[in-house]
């Protein structure tokens, strides 16, 4: 087998070196009874050929050549190889947990980049070396809320991000912890108001999303400060974190949990994408996850650690600040190297082009008969329309033209069934929003 | 330069600063093509949210410069591309190339969660498949590919059990987790509800199977179990260790960062494990890239299918197969989307280049770490005899002698051209030193290894400073960790202006 470097010869001199008769003999400790006497039944073995083609025809039972209008926490952006080429290396690919940090100082000096440039987008004071995903993030978000205020309900909008609400549902249920959730205004933005009844002396987070769920932007500071009033942790959600590129960054908040998938990460059928916790340096040693931090060698020479493990699982056991061990350090690396790359101008006008191309796609669908905005708050790359019909019959008719349409808001929202939320990014070109519109007003007018 | 040291030399390599130190007004390294609609004119769009300046100390290089930068920091860094990585507990085991090509094509990379299941059926037969070889390794009746690790796995698989308990009217308030159990178990259990209670190994360092008896009450929901331990010794009463829980209504936890001393050789499943997890970036080959991404599936028996996470991987007639959102029973969602997709695939593409003859890889890896026992027993003391499995736990009490501590020793093989093993874990075995070769290693990286732990035996005893004061030959020497902790620094800032700094 290609992957294994030894040959018979060596294999038996190495048992004959063990003093073992036969390779059986190695397993001497497993009850003779479990051990298995015949093969697995399971395919290959594959060349390596077979292996690429094996996945090349699964690739083509799958979407190619097809233009899509999905966002909803999952941004198809502009890549450069060049992230791909230094995340392929080796020296980082195939590498540990930078735990010894003599000769894993790459490592560890690009999670501190990652952690000043996460620092940097989200206006907040510290930054952790990532978490499984933006969906975990939030969740870990709210359970460090619960630590530092010692309080059990929790405030969640409906504009987070369904599948988020329900990750935090799953790990909520069995630390005491009462979710609650806010709705959200005709304009699609948090009800203060009733947030502001809901608060109460024991909530420990309000959380809201933004741009939201429905592409809105939330504006933080009379949120934050109705939060505040009550002693509650106000906590930021941002699934789409190339937003920070044009829209202010939530500086109210105490925790900010992000997901950092647009950061040159592919789509990938839902991961791996990598998750980010930033807050405020007071609350650091509340914080889940690993974090590096700057020091000195034996030498006075800077050098890179990984630092107040004292939170983590494999010091404190029982009594750490999260579970969590592997994290998305790979992912982490490719924000980095992507963030780099694009720097100050090329991040802005990234976004400004995301802004641009979903106004000119609203405008493009706002003149079909029937097609109306659905909230009027500001968005970034996302936004919201109601169609005259079920959106997804009409989806299934864009199939036919090789379009995969916006999400049909009718299973997470039954109050908005008929709604769509539509994302259009940098890489979508004008002729296929074009061709969209065109597409979408043709099947409006098929009789039904 | 010590003769003894074969497989290293030094080397130069380059100083780098941080990213932000490099950074200068004007330099870009990434060009959009251009906007091919009417520009939105971002205040008026956003109104009061607009963040109207760049931000502040965000770098500004070229594209030389971003590819210079991380490809010098990479070359500070070991690698299993470099040579052995002898940490036990963690696999670190050949990451074939051919896995990070196909994770990358067109078609697999580019898929989004929620595009139609129709046109998404290349990346279900992938999940598909996946589950059925995990299912055949394991042993086991149904399995999950949403945890996003292995700590995640664990939080699933307690969750079922817990979810499974609850419906039988009571969800018990005691995890059991033995003593030599990894940090992520005990942490896990209290995510999941639990309250802890640590079981002492007997002298052989196995389960003390007669105390297991006397503290299984009605009150334990599981016991958590690793096996092979982490001193890398098969459980050899295990089918007992089952039965003991089962009669009380309670359930077996496997914990499975080290199947790769059982793949093809024996089934979880029959030996009485009711859930487990597998850590697909350890026995299945994904990356470890410097701390992640990995994947963490559970496999369980039939007994827990119905409280799995959503979605639920369903094959309808004809073959299509659909993923399910909604379970009555089930836990709820663990993680957003589909998994960490992009790991599933390279984990099925490994499995698919051995086929049944992942066995090899089994008996190879048993092999290694035996031979490396083999020689050093004498060299560096073994507190526990038992048959060793994919790794071998030595301890530092012969160096300790000299004031030579695990860490001293794990320090100086890295002067030697090897990353160091596990260092102080388990917490059974003071000054632990535990390691894992894999089946990746050849005979003579083996015995390049093997000879680099004598040398710095002899080293430990005859000019022990040498050992204590190691590495000598890294880009930067001990590095001070209690001053990290204590003034934290955990972001570049821009250096204030002198102005400033004067007022």
């Amino acid at each position: 087998m290609r992957y294994l470097p030894k040959s018979p010869a060596e294999r038996q001199e190495m048992l004959g070196a063990i003093g073992a008769k036969s390779v059986d003999e190695l397993f001497s400790g497993i009850p003779e009874r479990f051990r298995l006497r015949e093969a697995l039944k399971i395919p290959g073995p594959y060349s390596e050929a077979e292996v690429i083609q094996y996945f090349k025809e699964r690739a083509a039972e799958n979407s190619i050549g097809y233009a899509s209008f999905l966002g909803a926490g999952v941004y198809n952006h502009l890549r450069s190889v060049v992230t791909d080429a230094i995340i392929q290396r080796g020296e980082f690919l195939t590498s540990y947990t930078p735990y010894q940090a003599e000769i894993t100082q790459g490592t560890l000096q690009a999670i501190f980049e990652f952690q000043t440039l996460m620092c940097q987008l989200t206006g907040q004071e510290v930054a952790n070396a990532s978490m499984y995903d933006g969906s975990t993030a939030a969740t870990e978000a709210v359970l460090m809320a619960e630590r530092v205020t010692g309080r059990p309900r929790v405030l969640v909008a409906r504009s987070v991000h369904p599948e988020y609400r329900e990750v935090l549902k799953t790990y909520a249920k069995n630390s005491g912890l009462r979710v609650e959730e806010i709705p959200f205004t005709t304009s699609g933005t948090v009800d203060a108001k009733t947030l502001q009844v809901a608060l109460k002396e024991d909530v420990a987070a309000v959380v809201v999303q933004s741009p939201n769920f429905f592409g809105a932007i939330e504006s933080y500071a009379p949120l934050a400060e109705i939060a505040h009033a009550a002693g509650a942790m106000f906590v930021v959600v941002i699934a789409e974190g190339l937003s920070l590129g044009l829209v202010k960054p939530p500086v109210e908040a105490d925790i900010v949990a992000m997901e950092g998938q647009s950061f040159g990460l592919a789509p990938s059928y839902g991961g791996p994408f990598a998750g980010v916790i930033a807050s405020r340096d007071k609350f650091v040693r509340q914080m889940p996850g690993r974090l590096a931090g700057q020091t000195t060698d034996s030498d006075g020479q800077r050098g890179f650690v990984l630092t107040l493990a004292t939170r983590e699982q494999h010091i404190r056991r029982e009594k750490a600040t999260s579970n969590i061990c592997t994290n998305q350090a790979l992912c982490a690396l490719a924000a980095t190297v992507h963030l780099t790359l694009l720097g100050k101008e090329g991040l802005r006008e990234m976004a400004e082009q995301n802004l641009s191309k979903a106004q000119f796609a609203l405008s493009e669908l706002l003149k079909i008969p029937g097609v109306r905005r659905t909230f009027d708050a500001p968005f970034f790359n996302e936004f919201t329309v109601e169609m005259p019909r079920s959106v997804k019959i009409l989806n299934s008719q864009l199939l036919h033209e090789k379009i995969i349409g916006p999400l049909a808001l009718g299973t997470p929202y039954p109050e908005l069934t008929k709604h769509a939320l539509v994302c259009v990014t940098e890489t979508t070109t004008r002729a296929e929003i074009e061709r969209f519109a065109g597409a979408l007003k043709n099947a409006l007018q098929r009789p039904i | 330069m010590n003769t003894k040291i074969k497989k290293a030399s030094r080397h130069t390599n380059q100083s780098e600063g941080l990213i932000f130190e490099k950074s200068s007004p004007g330099k870009r390294a990434f060009e959009l093509p251009p906007l091919d609609v009417p520009g939105a004119d971002p205040a008026k769009a956003l109104g009061a949210n607009h963040r109207s300046t760049g931000i502040e100390g965000f770098p500004e290089v070229s594209e030389i410069e971003v590819l210079r930068h991380f490809t010098r920091l990479s070359t500070w860094n070991y690698a299993i591309d470099l040579g052995m990585y002898p940490l036990g507990s963690c696999t670190m085991k050949y990451n074939p190339r051919v896995n990070e090509f196909v994770a990358r094509l067109d078609g697999i990379a580019t898929e989004h969660p929620y595009q139609p299941q129709e046109l998404s059926q290349g990346c279900l037969k992938i999940m598909r498949l996946l589950e059925q070889c995990l299912l055949e390794i394991t042993g086991m009746d149904a399995l999950t590919l949403q945890p996003a690790a292995g700590a995640h796995g664990e939080m699933t698989g307690l969750l079922l059990i817990r979810a499974y308990l609850e419906k039988q009217g009571n969800p018990r308030k005691k995890v059991l987790i033995p003593d030599s159990a990894h940090g992520t178990n005990p942490a896990t259990a209290v995510i999941a509800g639990y309250e802890v209670e640590n079981i002492k190994s007997e002298s052989h360092g196995q389960v003390d199977v007669d105390k297991l008896r006397d503290l299984v009450t009605g009150d334990v929901a599981a016991l958590m179990l690793t096996n092979p331990s982490t001193l890398g010794i098969f459980e050899q009463r295990i089918p007992e260790i089952a039965e003991i829980l089962h009669a009380k209504g309670a359930l077996l936890y496997m914990d499975g960062a080290n199947m790769n001393a059982l793949t093809g050789v024996t089934r979880p499943g029959d030996l009485g494990v009711d859930v487990m997890h597998l850590n697909l970036h350890k026995t299945f080959s994904t990356p470890h890239g410097g701390g992640g991404p990995g994947a963490g599936p559970v496999a369980m028996k039939k007994i827990l299918e119905p409280f799995r996470p959503v979605p639920i991987l369903v094959e309808k007639e004809g073959g299509r197969l659909v993923l399910e959102p909604v379970r009555p029973d089930s836990i709820g969602r663990v993680k957003a989307f589909t998994g960490n997709f992009g790991v599933l695939v390279r984990a099925l593409a490994y499995i698919l280049a051995y086929g049944p003859g992942v066995r090899q890889a089994t008996e190879d890896a048993v092999l290694n770490a035996n031979y490396i026992r083999k020689h050093l027993e004498g060299a560096y003391e073994l507190p526990y005899s038992l048959p060793s499995m994919h790794e071998v736990v030595f301890s530092d009490a012969l160096q300790k002698k000299n004031g030579v501590s695990t860490m001293d020793i794990a320090k100086r093989l890295i002067d030697y051209g090897f990353h160091p093993y596990t260092t102080a874990f388990p917490l059974i075995v003071a000054g632990a030193m535990m390691i894992e070769p894999t089946e990746s290693e050849s005979k003579e990286e083996c015995d390049l290894f093997i000879d680099a732990m004598k040398s710095i035996a002899e080293e430990a005893a005859t000019k022990p400073e040498m050992v204590k004061t190691a590495p000598h030959t890294t880009r930067v020497r001990r590095l001070d960790e209690v001053g990290a902790a204590r003034k934290p620094i955990l972001r570049w800032k821009p250096a204030v202006p002198r102005s400033e700094a004067a007022d």
